[in-house]
């Protein structure tokens, strides 16, 4: 399972590279939405897979009965994913505005505020 | 258990949230964000002092002990930088009293002020890395509003240059992160100082330790990764400028102080000689950039650059000397650069611009904003008896001691060339003559207005002084927060206890 996620991290991020490289203020943020679920699913695998054993703490017990999933990655990665959802709704608000007050969605038109 | 570490996250927040819930009220909440931001201050003095006299504090967050809970640590460098978000907010806030229009105002301009406080305060208080990754976003999805609140153009086009890059930098944290969590299965800094020296494939530390550095380098605005700093600072309203100049690069700042001194120090000969160019080369195109400039806050803004470059020069350099001096530069720095940009801001509503051009005869017309802009000025490009001198000279002497010949060339260039920029400020602003007004000057400032814009001018110029009259004092409490940075084992025997320490 691993190297296939890997493969699908790798192609996530290129995807995302690639996107922000464009010209078009939307696909730049659709690269940063792929960075960010590439940067999730890093997390999540990194830290191990463990297929089938949630991390349940049986009646009786104060601990996990033998080995059991890592908890802590997905609780991190469902940190990731609220605060991206946040910071990434107001990128799509920002662009919407940037868009009606410069009137072009073409990343080399921004040129105002460059050196 | 110490409770009180706690109190400069939870100040700022709360009075972010009653703000929030008095949306229409707008005299509660400007009491309000001067009651939290003047308590936050004091709670932060309270927090030095009781560091400065009974060693590192700790505290727990939900009584889970670390490393499995999110540990909160006070050591003198996160205490000093409290006292720091505390003043620059403080004062930033007296100063948006009468600075801001009422369109700001309505916008949520207070509590997003001190949404973002509590989250510089959250960076510099945690102990936990992930949670430092929190913290971060806390503090930019504040400033992100704050940049483009008003919603002019010039803010709209370096809102989204500034939002793109910090959202990559935080990809590359959160990736970071991830990694570090799957090599050694924990976040808690101190636990990462004992797990990762451990570690058989140092290597893989150091391409992890890569990672850090672009990160916190994207949010520090060092070399070569500070584009997104020059094309947005100048664009939004003085007093949300100033904040930011004073504080959000000096997080990326504090947060590399605090990896590099106390996680990764496996391999310093490589990672400190990359951050050694880095800050020369951090100084030199900052400085080199402010030259080409001709408005007020642009020449500021590349000045913020070519600052970051000394304090990464004191980590990089790596002697106790060394991070004394860059400690003792970034208080100078903060209190000076925030006053700079509060300075502009009184500039443009007397003449109405931030143009050099539109600007002039302010030593004839306003002689005490003359001085006010002198003292910051002349400090920042190091005149001795200013704080500026003092940060210098230690850096410098550390430099000599270290051998590292070029780097204290490279810093004693960019202090001419900054001498220069400020002179030129001088000259264009305040030394010629007037030029003929285009549009009806504004309305002379006084009353209140007047006090409440020059109140906190004149207490950070105060402040600058007082750095540089009482240097020895400052560098008392630098040297030992230096002191606490190179010996890890304190931090680690603060968080983890004794018995963790082999």
């Amino acid at each position: 399972m691993e190297p296939l996620l890997a493969l699908v991290i790798g192609g996530l991020y290129a995807a995302a590279l690639f996107m922000m490289l464009r010209r078009s203020i939307v696909k730049l943020v659709i690269g940063l939405m792929l960075l960010s679920n590439a940067a999730n699913l890093l997390i999540f695998t990194a830290a191990g897979l463990t297929r089938g054993v949630p991390p349940l703490v049986p009646e009786g017990l104060t601990r996990p009965d033998g080995l059991s999933a890592d908890p802590l990655p997905q609780a991190l990665v469902l940190t990731a994913i609220v605060i991206s959802f946040g910071v990434l709704a107001f990128a799509v608000v920002l662009i919407h505005r940037a868009y009606e007050a410069v009137g072009t969605d073409d990343l080399r038109r921004l040129r105002d505020t460059d050196t | 258990m110490n409770p009180e570490i706690a109190l400069p996250i939870l100040i700022p927040l709360l009075g972010a949230a009653v703000s929030v819930a008095f949306w229409r009220h707008m005299a509660l909440q400007r009491h309000l964000a001067v009651l939290a931001t003047g308590a936050l201050l004091a709670i932060g003095l309270v927090l030095l002092w009781e560091v400065w006299h009974g060693g590192i504090l700790v505290m727990d967050m939900g009584v889970w002990p670390a490393p499995f809970g999110i540990a909160l640590v006070a050591d003198l460098l996160a205490a000093i930088m409290v006292v720091l978000a505390g003043f620059t907010g403080f004062a930033v806030t007296l100063y948006s009293l009468v600075s801001l229009d009422r369109e700001h105002e309505n916008f949520g301009y207070y509590p997003l002020l001190q949404l973002l406080l509590a989250g510089v305060c959250g960076a510099f208080l945690t102990g936990d890395i992930f949670n430092l990754f929190v913290w971060f976003e806390v503090m930019l999805i504040a400033s992100f509003a704050l940049l483009v609140l008003g919603g002019r153009r010039t803010q709209m086009e370096g809102g989204l240059k500034y939002v793109t890059l910090n959202l990559i930098a935080s990809a590359i944290f959160l990736t970071a992160v991830g990694l570090l969590y799957g090599m050694v299965g924990t976040l808690n800094m101190a636990d990462l100082a004992v797990k990762l020296a451990q570690v058989e494939a140092q290597g893989l530390v150091t391409v992890l330790s890569l990672l850090f550095m672009i990160a916190f380098g994207i949010k520090a605005a060092a070399f070569p990764l500070f584009f997104w700093l020059p094309a947005s600072y100048h664009t939004p309203p003085v007093a949300i400028s100033a904040v930011f100049a004073g504080l959000l690069t000096k997080v990326g700042v504090y947060a590399l102080y605090r990896v590099f001194t106390l996680i990764f120090t496996h391999d310093v000969g490589y990672t400190h000689t990359l951050l050694l160019w880095g800050a020369g080369l951090t100084m030199l195109t900052g400085v080199l950039g402010a030259a080409a400039q001709f408005e007020f806050r642009r020449i500021l803004s590349f000045h913020i650059i070519s600052q970051i470059g000394y304090m990464l020069m004191g980590l990089a350099l790596f002697t106790p000397l060394a991070l004394l001096g860059g400690i003792f530069y970034i208080v100078h720095h903060i209190v000076v650069k925030t006053n700079l940009f509060l300075v502009s801001g009184v500039a443009r509503r007397l003449q109405g611009s931030y143009e050099l051009r539109d600007l002039g005869g302010l030593y004839r017309s306003a002689p005490g904003l003359s001085v006010l802009f002198l003292i910051p000025a002349l400090s920042l490009a190091g005149m001795p008896p200013l704080s500026g001198f003092f940060g210098k000279f230690i850096l410098v002497r550390a430099g000599l001691e270290a051998g590292a010949y070029a780097i204290v060339f490279v810093a004693l260039l960019v202090g001419l060339l900054t001498l220069y920029s400020m002179l030129k400020i001088w000259a264009e602003v305040f030394w010629k003559a007037a030029p003929e007004p285009t549009s009806p000057s504004p309305a002379p400032l006084q009353g209140p207005e007047r006090l409440l814009l020059y109140a906190p001018i004149s207490a950070m110029a105060a402040v600058t002084v007082a750095i540089g009259l009482g240097a020895a004092w400052v560098y008392d409490v630098a040297e030992a927060a230096a002191a606490q940075l190179l010996d890890p084992a304190l931090y680690v025997e603060a968080v983890l206890g004794r018995e963790r320490l082999q």
